[in-house]
């Protein structure tokens, strides 16, 4: 990727700290136009919270996020909220609404923002639904649908916008690899027939190799390395080869010290 | 030790602070448009009409056992022709509007949190927000409005029931004649207790969805980070807690303003 595409997301020296705890610590990353990024590292790495604050549910301690041009940390609620209409996000389980149908929830973002009539958003509900496999399911509720259906219908809610930029955290994350992989070509047809930027969250190794066109690797707060699949796999850092490996960190334990801490 | 109790305070400050912030927030979405009409309907229902049957028992037993109580002690005193006007100014003034605000905190206060709760836990809250959808418009506000407006209408319902609940104790049990029992009524109830009444059951209302909905709402940021489904178990019955006692300081307030 080079600097003459258009950058869709771009941030700066981000830095993000619970109490005392650096969650961030100096990220900085760039995705650019029909460009999709995933981000990889193991839990405790930063991933969630590097996806709050891209999304502005999260205030950086120091640094910036430009979306879409808009730097987020200067925008007001009115127009955080005008900016999130062009911005789709797919959460790990859906977070559907358990009192809506699926045909409801999908629905939901065209009721709220746009003045179609009711005709309107049945048929483009129905097409958004018919993309993910999901047409003769809308008026089951949510909790009689199996994991990846709920992943796909929280898919289909975000993309009924048509948004520029697709948020999905953890898409393979609790599926059986054919369900996966079903799902990691639905998120490749959507930026291809949809022309979409896609940030993907996940640390399943396959899932990611298959999609990403760049990967970044984050590691207690820190980011490793980004790069294209080839990079990361040419990576000489133990703690990218670790990961690509399936390893468990190198930790050397002193048994009787940690026995002695036990008893005394 | 000192500075754990600075801490303390200021988190209590903290919380205050964010409660107050919070309820502002939800009434002024509650009277500035886009109103939304089906949440709206769909908690009126929920808090409301849901809470007929269980209020309607209640209201017709309270009432006998006030009528019950009264006659007793009014037999004493030779008194029994007050029954009507002791049962009436009861109710009307005190029981209607407390009883009625304790049980719709445990039928519906506790089920508003527990939902909100869930929603924040399986970040339905953060999805609303990602979808520029206002939480405070889409799921604070229909309840602040429907709790305003089932609160005073659940409690003119049990204080009704309960006028003939002690009716019938009085009138067709102990034989009280329903001249005495409805025209001392009458003529001891004022505008003013009806309308101590109706201000009470409003302020309950408030407090109940309040409570109930900021509790909810804030679950991630409760004390200890206890999220998780002993986090909404915790926050639902600190709710009931916090929203019973809350109704009975206001109770005590609202009285001591308005007699």
């Amino acid at each position: 990727m080079t600097d003459n595409q258009k950058k869709i997301v771009q941030i700066d020296n981000l830095c993000t700290r619970y109490g005392e705890v650096i969650a961030l610590d100096n990220i900085n990353l760039n995705v650019y136009e029909r460009e999709i990024l995933v981000i990889m590292g193991h839990s405790g790495s930063g991933k969630s919270t590097l996806f709050r604050n891209i999304l502005g549910l999260m205030m950086p301690c120091s640094g910036s996020v430009h979306i879409l041009g808009r730097e987020l940390t200067k925008l007001n609620k009115h127009d955080l909220y005008e900016l999130r209409k062009n911005i789709g996000v797919a959460f790990q389980q859906g977070a559907l609404f358990s009192s809506l149908s699926v045909r409801e929830n999908v629905e939901l973002p065209l009721r709220e923002h746009t003045a179609l009539d009711d005709n309107t958003i049945q048929i483009m509900t129905r097409m958004k639904l018919a993309q993910m496999n999901l047409a003769e399911y809308e008026d089951l509720m949510p909790a009689q649908l199996s994991g990846g259906m709920l992943k796909r219908a929280g898919l289909a809610r975000a993309v009924i916008m048509d948004p520029k930029l697709l948020f999905f955290d953890e898409p393979s994350a609790g599926l059986d690899p054919v369900t996966s992989a079903e799902l990691d070509n639905l998120i490749l047809q959507l930026r291809d027939a949809m022309n979409m930027t896609i940030i993907i969250i996940t640390h399943e190794l396959e899932s990611a190799f298959h999609v990403a066109d760049r990967i970044t690797v984050l590691d207690k707060g820190k980011q490793i390395i980004t790069g294209t699949r080839e990079e990361i796999k040419a990576c000489q850092d133990s703690r990218v080869s670790n990961m690509l490996n399936r390893l468990a960190a190198d930790k050397s334990v002193d048994g009787d010290a940690y026995l002695h801490q036990l008893t005394k | 030790m000192l500075s754990k109790f600075i801490n303390h305070l200021i988190d209590i400050t903290l919380r205050i602070g964010r409660s107050g912030v919070f309820l502002v927030n939800g009434l002024w979405k509650v009277v500035t448009p886009p109103y939304k009409l089906f949440p709206i309907l769909k908690q009126l229902h929920f808090i409301g009409a849901r809470s007929l049957l269980v209020i309607t028992i209640s209201g017709i037993f309270v009432g006998m056992v006030v009528a019950l109580q009264f006659y007793d002690t009014l037999l004493r005193f030779g008194s029994v022709a007050l029954l009507g006007s002791a049962v009436g100014l009861s109710l009307i003034r005190e029981l209607g509007p407390v009883l009625t605000a304790l049980i719709i905190i445990g039928r519906a206060g506790s089920a508003i949190c527990a939902e909100i709760g869930i929603m924040r836990n399986e970040q339905q809250i953060d999805a609303l927000e990602c979808m520029a959808i206002d939480p405070f418009r889409y799921l604070i506000a229909p309840r602040l409005l429907a709790g305003l407006i089932s609160m005073p209408l659940l409690t003119t319902i049990f204080t009704t029931v309960g006028i003939f609940g002690g009716y019938f104790v009085g009138v067709i049990l102990f034989e009280v004649s329903p001249g005495s029992y409805l025209g001392g009524m009458y003529d001891s109830v004022l505008w003013r207790d009806i309308v101590m009444g109706g201000v009470k059951s409003f302020v309950f209302g408030l407090i109940m969805i309040w409570v109930a909905t900021s509790k909810g709402f804030y679950l991630h940021l409760s004390s200890g980070g206890n999220h998780g489904s002993e986090g909404v178990s915790k926050a639902t019955t600190d709710a009931v807690v916090l929203a019973s006692i809350s109704v009975l300081f206001a109770d005590y307030i609202l009285s001591a303003i308005i007699l």
